[in-house]
């Protein structure tokens, strides 16, 4: 390919006059791309259009949902190329939940996080020229967008009674299995595969990054806070997903190849695959959360103008919850037939983890106490980050107790619940990152007043959606239908509502990045003033292609918080 | 390829070693997801877990009968089949009230009512689940393959006992039933030479 040659040529000319932002041609730049911002920049762009994707899914079910009966699904399961009939229409129903649940969780919020952020700022954070392996970077990159192609591939193939994949996120055994044939779950299961094998190798990059290549002088205890998380999510990753893919191939081997770990014609347990699911799937939730934690904890440090307060509580906090995380899986399966004791086990484990959580929601409110705030974009993305986590909180507390579990198991209670986690929590603290650095990353500043509308309109719409949804899922309502009885149709009439408000703040979200690139005011190195103290507010905005070519060094002078070179 | 930032030879070095050690704990995980299979299976075993019960030896059995205190409970009889398996299979009691650590035993009767020979292989578990290791099969048609005929009908007998030591257990209070449930799977077809196999 000519464009690669190219890449080389001007590689090899330019060592004589290197030059810390020679970047090589388009191609070479973009799709064999070795630099840990680009790379992380090919993640936010991958995870906003997964993220608009996944997004309309969502938009479909809340459609549906406005009013009882099916109105859509049927012609939408023709659409997709199935039949016409009811079956069809409702294995579509269960096909746009898989997706919407896979899209969200595997391409959209990791990818955002870990690959988008991470890659970022870890490396600039600790003061490192790039990540420890460039190279294996990029696979990950591009084994993310395969896993990708993979499951939109699933759509368009037969899956049992219609085309796509109709399991929910989870895949459990029998439905994954014998109740669904034709390749579609197949695909699915392969798309978990390569989004899985790349977040693998991330992780190690992330561990073996931020272990090894440290600026002189930046100890683990000097470390920002954004990267403690990225490590411990690093290290959940490692631990977690590999149990995924264990699982999952079972259930390519049951499915395909005649094995039956999950069939009990065969002596097998569909429940245990449930506890490798969930062994995985609990450290999951975690891992989409805590680097969401590391950057609130950057961000109200910065716009309170002080060092966040508890920095080793905060730190070693992340480490606790993601320890006792391994240890709390079967609260997932309360319904399964687990005995008294189990349970009262797992509700008391459970609730521990309240502990470190609670621990980190102070400290972020003794960190604003006091300060001298200012209420930039980030930092109220942050503060409505912070109310909406701990409405999810106080709910995961509710459902964390056994006995409540029986009768809240698979209602809209707990669909509220872990979208106030997460649609809220990680979702608000994606946004509040993507403000606080966009500036950094793009040289361009983007418009307060756009990122404030974008911040109330979307704060008012997420709320008017899944505020109500806890009140369904008191009154009975099972998630996973497309269809209810009249009784409930008030509150699902609410949650569209607030569907259409959430949509429509978007519109500023994607108007503001246009502006920003197109007029946006050239960003200074620091754009937030006195408060950011991090390494990469010491680099111009955009920084220079490579950085760091002399490393910044940590003295005894530096403490957690304040990174910028000593001036004497 | 792009320019790739400059690294020591020495943290290349770590660099490997790291990333190698990481990589190792991946597998190591893989490894245990698998191990779990065989794991779980031996967990329920020794524990009851999830209803799995006893299978008991005819020693045992005399202990249990020796330290029988004349207490009873009843015993409810559940039958089903997989999908794919055409048999008639019922208990011919639905429950039986026995004595605690007195040795019983139940019979169910299958009828293959479809039109070739089938195996089939009984699972079963006790509810509630904590009754699993207190429930002991002395010798029971679930060990071993069942093959009927077209039109054949078998009574299939269970021995089993109550541990006595149930009486002792917390969590075995306010049992007054035990649930029994077998369900048929089909395994592997006869072999008959000219068998279509159907998945």
């Amino acid at each position: 390919m000519a464009t690669t040659a190219e890449g080389f040529d001007i590689h090899s000319d330019d060592h004589a006059h290197d030059h810390a932002d020679h970047k090589p041609g388009f191609f070479a730049r973009w799709f064999m791309s070795t630099n840990h911002k680009d790379i992380g920049t090919m993640y936010l762009i991958f995870a906003i259009i997964a993220g608009i994707i996944g997004g309309a899914i969502s938009g479909i079910m809340r459609l549906e949902l406005a009013e009882p009966g099916i109105q859509y699904l049927q012609w939408w399961a023709q659409f997709m190329g199935g039949g016409n009939d009811l079956n069809t229409a409702l294995h579509m129903w269960n096909v746009f939940i898989t997706a919407h649940g896979l899209i969200m969780v595997f391409f959209m919020v990791m990818p955002a996080m870990i690959g988008g952020f991470g890659n970022w700022f870890v490396p600039l954070m600790i003061g490192a020229p790039d990540m420890a392996f460039p190279r294996m970077n990029n696979v990950s990159f591009w084994l993310t967008v395969a896993g990708f192609f993979s499951l939109l591939f699933s759509l368009f193939v037969p899956g049992g009674s219609g085309p796509g994949a109709g399991t929910g996120w989870t895949v459990y055994a029998p439905l994954s299995t014998s109740g669904s044939v034709g390749p579609a779950v197949d695909f699915a299961i392969f798309s978990l595969h390569l989004a899985g094998a790349g977040s693998i190798l991330g992780a190690t990059n992330f561990i073996t990054t931020i272990f090894n290549m440290r600026a002189p002088g930046m100890t683990l205890h000097k470390m920002p806070l954004f990267v403690w998380s990225v490590l411990v999510t690093a290290f959940l990753l490692l631990l977690a997903l590999p149990v995924l893919a264990a699982a999952i191939t079972m259930l390519l081997t049951d499915r395909n190849f005649g094995t039956t770990f999950f069939d009990p014609a065969g002596g097998g347990d569909p429940v245990l695959y449930q506890h490798l699911f969930w062994f995985f799937g609990h450290p999951e939730v975690y891992i989409m959360i805590l680097p969401g934690f590391g950057m609130i904890s950057q961000i109200v440090a910065t716009f309170s103008k002080k060092p966040v307060f508890g920095y080793l509580g905060m730190a070693y906090a992340m480490v606790a919850i993601g320890v006792v995380g391994f240890i709390v899986w079967a609260h997932h399966m309360y319904t399964v037939g687990l005995d008294v004791n189990t349970k009262m086990y797992f509700t008391a484990a459970t609730m521990v983890i309240a502990v470190p959580t609670g621990v980190k929601i102070f400290s972020w409110i003794a960190t604003m106490w006091g300060g001298s705030i200012s209420f930039k974009s980030p930092m109220v993305w942050s503060m409505g980050f912070i109310f909406l986590f701990t409405v999810g909180g106080v709910t995961g507390v509710v459902l964390a107790n056994g006995g409540i579990d029986d009768n809240l198991h698979d209602t809209y209670y707990v669909v509220a619940h872990f979208h106030y986690v997460l649609s809220m929590g990680a979702v608000f603290s994606l946004f509040a990152g993507f403000y606080y650095w966009f500036p950094k990353m793009s040289g361009r500043m983007h418009s307060e007043l756009l990122s404030h509308l974008h911040f109330w309109t979307f704060f008012v719409g997420v709320n008017v959606i899944f505020f109500p949804q806890h009140f369904l899922g008191m009154q009975g309502m099972p998630r996973r239908y497309p269809d209810y009885p009249e009784a409930f149709t008030l509150w699902h009439q609410v949650s569209t509502y607030g569907y259409y408000i959430m949509a429509g703040s978007m519109i500023f979200f994607f108007v503001n990045i246009a502006y920003a690139l197109l007029a946006g005011k050239k960003a200074a190195a620091n754009p937030w003033g006195e408060g950011a103290t991090t390494l990469e507010w010491t680099l111009p905005s955009p920084p220079p292609y490579h950085q760091f070519e002399t490393l910044p060094v940590i003295t005894d002078a530096h403490d957690y918080h304040d990174h910028r070179p000593v001036t004497a | 390829m792009a320019t790739l930032p400059p690294v020591t030879d020495d943290t290349a070095r770590r660099n490997l070693r790291t990333g190698l050690i990481a990589l190792a704990g991946a597998l190591a995980m893989l490894g245990l997801g698998y191990a779990s299979v065989p794991l779980y299976r031996l967990f329920c075993q020794v524990t009851g877990f999830g209803g799995t019960t006893m299978i008991a030896s005819e020693a045992k059995a005399a202990t249990a009968a020796a330290s029988a205190t004349g207490q009873r409970i009843s015993i409810r009889f559940d039958a089903s089949t997989a999908s794919d398996v055409p048999w008639v299979f019922q208990p011919s009691q639905s429950t039986d009230t026995v004595t605690i650590g007195e040795r019983d035993i139940a019979t169910y009767v299958a009828k293959n009512v479809g039109s070739k020979p089938i195996t089939g292989m009984a699972t079963f578990n006790v509810t509630p689940e904590q009754a699993g290791k207190y429930f002991n099969k002395i010798q029971c048609f679930c060990f071993t393959e069942q093959t009927l005929q077209p039109g054949q009908e078998v009574t299939m007998p269970v021995l089993y006992f109550v541990d006595p030591a149930m009486l002792d257990d917390p969590n075995m209070q306010g049992v007054e039933q035990i649930t029994l449930s077998y369900t048929f799977h089909r395994t592997a077809d006869p072999v008959t030479p000219a068998a279509p196999r159907t998945n």
